[in-house]
């Protein structure tokens, strides 16, 4: 097996077998998709469309956001990255593979909330399935990305967890996953507009339910593009090998440019 | 002398304020074993890492097989094996994943064989996590051992080992210096440079105060060789006896312990002496110093 195909293998199987992992790569989000579906669809049945959407997002956010920057910055605090430099790890092997295999355990749970929501739930199929595909792979490159960064510029695994529920949360209440953002007004409907699940239930409605490509979709489907780049190439410029050895090539606050497209997209959505 | 395989000159490195390695050069020849000593925050570890690409020199020049680590990390990194002081695997990541995974990332086939060496190849399945301290470090030299580098870099190898897994790890380090492999050890246990190294220098706030090897170390220091003699009729442990080169003397359960700064006065007036009192040796013991009190000797005259 190559050097790819080995990390990919071991790095696929921690997201197994090591239980953090499991539970925010599977146990969480779909034990709150069970629970979450059971009730809203009793309390108010016009939430059944919602449902594939808002928990193919909820999914992507536990194991990318919540679950992906933890193990880069432990790894790197114990000394592993240290351990895969001497033996000639690439650095971008060692963010972009975790980045890769969370993404494949993410889309494995959408695919089982995708058809068994219609089963259990009576939630209707996205009738456009390219338009899920661009839907869930750009999702998918946003939150990856920014996990990373995440996990790039976190000093220690305390501030990891603040980054990652300061994405996490609010998404859930003003990001269009628990209220749709046509309800939301005024600051509430600002801050939506900062996070990357407002534009992922944007292209979700436009693409993958046939609403139509119109100038909002078109700037959610870029604004994620562009922060997914952004993510990806400031994780890739930031990234550091060693806890004690502190020298990056820039300043964490570096990262805060990732919201650049979302604060463009705040002031035109 | 052959042309060095590692090759240090002028290197400097600080850490804001703080000099850890100051305008320090070295050369290691081809298949010996050279000891890097210090007390802690000598500079050991920065030199080293300094050496294996994890820290960009201040200044210097640093070649190891002319290869320059700050410039072409991918070939020195097939040109070296390291264990590190601080460095970890992945919690879960088994035994045999290591080997698979280090040795795809070198372009070699797995190395089990290392495994079996190594009293590993039981553990193939177990996890990192689950290995003693011992087993972690005997992993850690197979994944540096696996692409059969020429050079090695340890450093502090048997911290943390019990007994037998540190004469298991010298008998290894003797097996790999008979092959032909260079090893570059860090260490602040003096007993083990003098016993494994066949040059040391050592490191004292980031400069190299002395190189050379052991025995040219303890034979240059002002140390006194101790003597210990007991005989049959205890004619040793009269109070005038006067033994020339001799500074101290004492009595010890039936032996006479002196200090000789002239051992080989000392001896020859010991031996006169039993001869004339018609005395007979039961044991006798010449312990020249100790590289750990060379090393103490130079310590404390650089504090001064």
């Amino acid at each position: 097996m190559n050097a790819f195909g080995s990390h990919f293998s071991f790095e696929f199987r921690t997201g197994l077998r090591d239980r953090p992992l499991l539970l925010m790569n599977y146990l969480f989000p779909l034990s709150f998709y069970i629970v979450v579906s059971l009730l809203m669809t009793q309390l108010n049945p016009t939430f059944r469309p919602n449902i594939i959407p808002t928990m193919v997002v909820f999914v992507i956010l536990t194991s990318l956001i919540l679950g992906l920057p933890n193990p880069l910055v432990s790894a790197r605090e114990a000394g592993i990255f240290r351990s895969y430099r001497v033996n000639g790890v690439p650095a971008l092997s060692v963010v972009l593979i975790p980045a890769l295999t969370t993404a494949v355990h993410a889309i494995i749970a959408a695919m089982i909330i995708t058809f068994t929501a219609p089963i259990f739930f009576q939630a209707p199929l996205p009738v456009n399935w390219a338009g899920f595909v661009v839907f869930l792979a750009l999702s998918i490159f946003v939150m990856a990305g920014l996990g990373v960064l995440i996990g790039v510029i976190s000093a220690n695994t305390r501030i990891t967890i603040l980054w990652s529920q300061l994405i996490f949360l609010p998404s859930m209440m003003v990001g269009g996953l628990m209220i749709p953002r046509s309800m939301l007004t005024g600051v509430l409907a600002k801050i939506g507009s900062l996070l990357p699940s407002t534009y992922s239930v944007e292209i979700y409605n436009a693409l993958a339910r046939g609403a139509g490509l119109d100038t909002k979709a078109i700037l959610s489907l870029a604004v994620l593009l562009v922060g997914g780049i952004l993510a990806f190439a400031l994780a890739s410029y930031l990234f550091s090998w060693d806890s004690q050895n502190t020298t990056r090539r820039g300043s964490a606050l570096l990262a805060l440019s990732v919201l650049a497209p979302f604060l463009i997209g705040m002031a035109l959505l | 002398m052959s042309d060095p395989v590692i090759k240090v000159l002028s290197l400097t490195k600080s850490y804001g304020k703080f000099l850890a390695v100051d305008n320090i050069g070295f050369d290691v020849q081809p298949g010996e074993i050279f000891g890097l000593l210090g007390p802690n925050g000598a500079g050991k570890t920065t030199t080293l890492e300094c050496l294996e690409g994890l820290r960009l020199p201040d200044k210097g020049d640093i070649r190891i097989m002319g290869v320059d680590p700050v410039r072409n990390v991918r070939r020195l990194h097939n040109t070296i094996g390291v264990q590190l002081q601080t460095s970890g695997l992945p919690a879960s990541m088994t035994v045999g994943e290591a080997m698979r995974f280090f040795c795809a990332y070198h372009g070699v086939a797995p190395r089990y064989d290392l495994l079996d060496r190594l009293g590993l190849r039981e553990k193939t399945g177990a996890q990192y996590h689950t290995l003693s301290t011992g087993l972690q470090r005997r992993l850690a030299l197979a994944l540096s051992l696996a692409h059969q580098p020429p050079i090695i870099i340890m450093d502090e190898p048997t911290a943390g080992l019990d007994v037998p897994s540190r004469v298991e790890l010298h008998e290894l380090m003797n097996e790999l210096r008979s092959r032909g492999i260079t090893i570059l050890l860090a260490t602040h246990d003096m007993a083990e440079a003098e016993k494994m190294a066949d040059r040391v220098a050592i490191l004292l706030r980031g400069k190299i105060v002395v190189t050379g090897t052991p025995r040219e170390l303890t034979a240059t220091g002002s140390a006194l060789t101790k003597v210990t003699v007991s005989t049959v009729k205890n004619s040793l442990l009269l109070p005038e006896l006067t033994l020339p080169g001799a500074q101290r003397r004492l009595v010890q359960d039936e032996y006479l312990v002196c200090f000789s700064f002239d051992v080989g006065h000392t001896l020859k007036a010991i031996l006169a002496h039993i001869e004339e009192h018609d005395d007979a040796i039961i044991d006798l013991r010449v312990e020249r110093p100790s590289l750990e009190e060379r090393f103490l000797e130079i310590t404390t005259e650089k504090a001064r």
